[in-house]
Formats: structure tokens, C-alpha cells, sequence
């Protein structure tokens, strides 16, 4: 290891110059594109709509720059019991996505981590597949399904089986359809590749010292498996709160989600200010949820290290 | 019995999942081939709406704009994204690196929504204040890459974690100058991981729908965008007929490149072993 160590150190010292150039280059584009936009939306959200253009933060008077914040936008956000509701229902349908595609992902991971190692790399791309394919198509598709006269109605009517259309489209069963459809394989991902690496022989000690397979299940196997629960449910709880495309698609007008608040207020009311306001709240609702993730993520590593 | 019952179980639940994964797919494919006008109910085969997607003069011109801009924008997710994932992983401790390992993570969990608000505000002030760039292809481009950049950082660290840093230091102590070993030694390695991360930024362009709206301009219209204001609008069988044609090539891609790949990878592992066996 010291060894190790100090070939690292030798190399370092030659890399000086590289070494500013590699983490300079990143360091700039992400400031440029990610870190810099999110303080441009807070400060725009911090002003007002005047007529077409957005009123100025800074005034010069006399030479002296005159700060002038505008809290309207969020003024009226937590006046009116609209966005209230809307941030509710979008963390409900958030959370409802995560459990339902846990619910469904998790004995998926754990049997395809069980099954014959030669088969396993052709279930994972089985799964990677729909995920390569172009998400707005297939949530088209599930309208196609969904709908009234859709397949699945004709289906079942053909049949017999049902005498009316089932009202499937347009509410939050086409919604969740769509938004579990999407996400499941982001919950899959992670807990396969935590479970697959999971030792067999705590559950044969587990078993050999007489504890049932159930029990053995629930007190190693899904502890054991924490971090890749962390993980994924982090990955599907986070976008799906802000998902817009699903909703407008598959959703229908009852269903509320504060990402299409967020396109109507830029797009149909041309409200800036309104806009990035709503943003900026929805960044501070996934504050949390994302500081879980990083740190399962750090713990993980420290656990390979 | 109960063993067995047990795998039963845990077939069907599989099965059941991948039903359910591909049903949508194979019933898009499906009824891209009814001649019907009513997307749902099957009349007989035909390839009535590839015909009508020939002439589709907007698809057309929609295409060949998402095509080039997920070319370049997978280029320069790569570009960076090689850069990103060599600099959290080669220097463990340098000033920020924390901030840069958040914001690479950022645009992956991010929704859309706020990524496009929040670059298209910053592009604006930036025109604002310089007079540039114009909405078009350029900022649709800008935004892609963001996004990419941070995927092909995955896929890239993902490879540079197993590789043995031992072979750079070998190529270091034999008297290669630092660029020399990343040209001969570390980018051959990297390859396959470069092309797999140059496919899923390229895909990830290519079926963005959200930053494009945001980041478009007049005249710009990408084939994600077009898909998604005829959708919106209800059902159109020619929709079909592009799933089919874009689901039928990128599998074909997909499935070709984790070929190749794997192919790689057992040849790679042949000359290790080889390697260790002639010491």
C-alpha cells in the first residue's frame, strides 16, 4: 500500500500541469451549465413581470448599487392553496411511483441476481433494452393501450369479459401506469447490482443455525441490501416529481403535477419570475432526497475502497 | 414442492415484468402495420403509414435536425465526460471537488423541467449581455451535452474503477510522457466504455423532448418535439410507424455494440491471462 501510495505521488507531480487542465476543463462546463443557471433562476425568481420584460434586480442610484428583492412570486405561491395542492399531489404520485415500483423491482432484482450467472447479463440487457428505446414513443404507446377504444378495452370487450369501456385513460391509473412504466428500470438497476454481489453464505449460516428463509430475508438479505434501496428509490423519487411529460400525455386535466404548472407559467403565461419561483421550491423539495442519494452513494464506495 | 413452487414464483413474477416492459413496444410495432386510420382496431396489414411517413415532409426535416444534433451533442458529452470522470477519479482530493461531483450528478436526478427553465434563463441573459447565442440549434445542442456529459461521466468511471492504474505506471516508468500514456495506454482501454457512452448520449439526445421545447427556437423543430405535438393531440398512426423504424435501429445498435463489447472484453481478458501466465 505505502508503495503504492508513493508511485501515486511521483505520478502526481508529473501530471501538474495535466492534472489543472483535467479538472479545470469539467470544473468550467458544469459552473457554465449547471451551477450558474440555478443561481440565475433564484435571482430571477426574486424579481417581477413588468410588461414583457423582468423588472431589475440592481438599481444604480448615485453611484451605489440599490438591491431591490420582489418575494411576489413566492408570496402568491404560498397564498394561493393551488400550488399548495399541487406540490402535495406531486409528491403523493412521487411516492406512490417509488413504493409501487419497488414493490414490483425488488423480488424482480433479487430473482434475476438468483438466476443462473450465464443467463443474467441477457436478463439485465432485456431490461436496458426499453430504457435504450425513446421514452416519448413509448408512452405514446400506453395511450394507445389505455384509452377507451383502445386495445386493452377492445381486447377485453371482444371477450367479453367487460360490457362498458374500462376508464383507464386520463386519471391517476394511466398516470401511475406510465410513470411506474418508465422508473421501474431505474429502481431495478441498483438493487440487482447490490444484490448480485450479496455473500450466500450469511444465509446458509442463517439457515444452518435454523432460521426460516423468510426470516433470513427480512433480516439480512434486506438490510444488507439498504444502499441499493437508497439508491433506487432516490432515482425514482426525484425526477418523477417534476416529470412533465408523462402527465400532459397520459394524465389528462384532473391530475396535478407541479412540473406542467411549471411549463404552463413559462410557456402559456409567459410569467419568468412565476416560473423559476416554482422551480426554486421544487429544487428545495428534492434538497433532501438528493443528499440522501449522494451519501448512499459515497457509503457505497467507501465500502468497495 | 416447495422449492420448486418457489421458482415457479419467481419465473412468473419475471415473466410478468417483462411483459409488462414490453407490451407497449410490440404493440406499437404491432399496429404500425394496420392500415386503419384508428390507431387501435386492427384492419389488415399494410405499410400504408411507412408511405405516408416518406412524404412526411416535417418528420423529414425533423429527423435529420435530431440526428445532428445528437451526433455533435454525443461527441461533446463524451469530450467532456471523458474529462469529468478522469478528474474525480485520478485526484481524490483537490479544492471543490465535492461541488464538481454535485453538479455532475445534478442534471441525472434534476427534473427536465428545471435543467431547460434554468439554462434557457442563464442563455437569455447571456444574449443579454453579449448578444449571443441565438435560440436554435446551438442552445438545443448546449443542453443535450449538459445532460450527456454527465451520463458518459457514469459510463466512463464506470470503466476507469476497474482498470489497473498499475498498467499507467508501468507505461510511465518505461519513460512515457503523461500525454503519451493516455494516448497509447488509457484511451485504448476506454475505448469500448467511450462507444457505449457515445451510443446512450447519442439516444438521450435523440429522445429528449423537454430541454429541446425549452431551448428551440424559431424554425427548430427536433423529431422528439414533433412526436410529442402530434401526440398530444390524440393518436396518429404515422407516430407508429417512426417508433418502428427508430426502435427496430437502435436495438439493432444496441445489441450490436453490447456484442462487440463483450467480445472486447474476453479478448482483453485472454491477453491479461496470457500476460500473467508468461511471467
Amino acid at each position: 500500500m505505502a508503495k503504492k501510495l508513493s508511485s501515486f505521488a511521483g505520478v502526481k507531480s508529473n501530471l501538474l500541469n495535466g492534472r489543472s487542465v483535467v479538472i479545470g476543463v469539467p470544473y468550467l462546463w458544469f459552473l457554465l451549465l449547471a451551477a450558474i443557471p440555478l443561481l440565475i433562476i433564484l435571482k430571477i425568481s426574486l424579481s417581477e413581470m413588468e410588461s414583457t420584460t423582468i423588472s431589475n434586480m440592481i438599481d444604480w442610484r448615485d453611484g451605489w448599487p440599490k438591491l431591490t428583492l420582489n418575494f411576489v412570486s413566492y408570496q402568491f405561491i404560498l397564498t394561493d392553496s393551488l400550488y399548495y395542492k399541487t406540490y402535495l399531489s406531486s409528491i403523493q404520485y412521487a411516492l406512490i411511483t417509488t413504493v409501487l415500483c419497488l414493490v414490483i423491482g425488488y423480488p424482480f432484482a433479487y430473482f434475476m441476481a438468483r438466476s443462473p450467472k450465464h443467463i443474467q447479463p441477457t436478463l439485465l440487457m432485456l431490461i436496458m433494452l426499453p430504457f435504450w428505446t425513446s421514452f416519448l414513443l413509448r408512452i405514446y404507446a400506453w395511450k394507445t393501450l389505455l384509452v377507451s377504444n383502445g386495445v386493452i378495452n377492445n381486447t377485453l370487450m371482444s371477450l367479453g369479459l367487460i360490457d362498458a369501456p374500462l376508464p383507464m385513460m386520463n386519471n391517476s391509473f394511466s398516470l401511475l401506469v406510465g410513470m411506474v412504466y418508465s422508473y421501474l428500470p431505474f429502481m431495478i438497476l441498483p438493487l440487482y447490482a447490490n444484490l448480485s454481489k450479496l455473500d450466500i453464505r450469511y444465509l446458509e449460516a442463517a439457515a444452518d443455525l435454523g432460521t426460516s428463509p423468510f426470516k433470513a430475508f427480512w433480516l439480512i438479505t434486506v438490510p444488507l441490501s439498504k444502499a441499493g434501496i437508497i439508491a433506487g428509490s432516490m432515482l425514482v423519487f426525484i425526477p418523477a416529481i417534476g416529470e412533465y411529460v408523462i402527465p400532459e400525455l397520459l394524465g389528462g386535466s384532473s391530475t396535478l403535477m407541479i412540473g406542467r404548472v411549471l411549463w404552463d407559467e413559462f410557456f402559456n403565461n409567459n410569467d419568468w419570475p412565476m416560473a423559476s419561483a416554482v422551480a426554486v421550491i421544487m429544487i428545495l423539495l428534492i434538497l433532501l432526497p438528493m443528499a440522501l442519494y449522494n451519501k448512499s452513494q459515497a457509503d457505497q464506495l467507501e465500502a468497495k475502497a | 414442492m416447495n422449492e420448486s413452487m418457489n421458482k415457479i414464483f419467481a419465473k412468473s413474477w419475471m415473466l410478468l415484468v417483462y411483459i409488462f416492459l414490453y407490451m407497449p413496444i410490440v404493440t406499437l410495432v404491432v399496429f404500425s402495420f394496420n392500415d386503419s386510420k384508428l390507431v387501435t382496431v386492427w384492419s389488415h396489414a399494410s405499410f400504408r403509414w411507412y408511405g405516408a411517413l416518406m412524404e412526411d415532409s416535417r418528420i423529414i426535416s425533423a429527423v435529420g435536425l435530431s440526428l445532428k444534433i445528437a451526433f455533435l451533442s454525443a461527441l461533446i458529452s463524451v469530450f467532456f465526460g471523458t474529462f469529468t470522470a478522469f478528474a474525480l477519479n485520478r485526484y481524490k482530493r483537490f479544492k471543490g471537488r465535492t461541488f464538481l461531483s454535485s453538479m455532475a450528478s445534478m442534471p441525472l436526478v434534476m427534473p427536465d423541467v428545471i435543467v431547460g427553465l434554468s439554462l434557457l434563463l442563464m442563455l437569455i441573459s447571456a444574449q443579454h449581455l453579449m448578444g449571443f447565442p441565438e435560440k436554435g440549434l446551438f442552445t438545443i445542442l448546449l443542453g443535450h451535452a449538459l445532460l450527456g456529459t454527465a451520463y458518459a461521466a457514469v459510463v466512463v468511471t464506470s470503466r476507469l474503477r476497474e482498470m489497473d492504474a498499475k498498467l499507467d505506471e508501468a507505461a510511465m516508468d518505461l519513460g512515457c510522457k503523461p500525454f503519451q500514456v493516455f494516448i497509447l495506454v488509457t484511451l485504448p482501454l476506454l475505448l469500448p466504455s467511450l462507444l457505449s457512452a457515445f451510443l446512450l448520449t447519442f439516444t438521450l439526445s435523440f429522445d429528449d423532448v423537454v430541454l429541446s421545447s425549452f431551448l428551440s427556437g424559431p424554425g427548430y423543430t427536433t423529431m422528439p418535439m414533433e412526436i410529442f405535438s402530434r401526440a398530444r393531440l390524440g393518436l396518429n398512426p404515422t407516430i407508429n410507424a417512426i417508433a418502428t423504424v427508430t426502435i427496430v435501429v437502435v436495438s439493432a445498435a444496441v445489441i450490436a455494440s453490447s456484442f462487440y463489447s463483450s467480445h472486447q472484453e474476453r479478448k482483453r481478458k485472454r491477453e491479461e491471462a496470457q500476460a500473467y501466465s508468461n511471467n
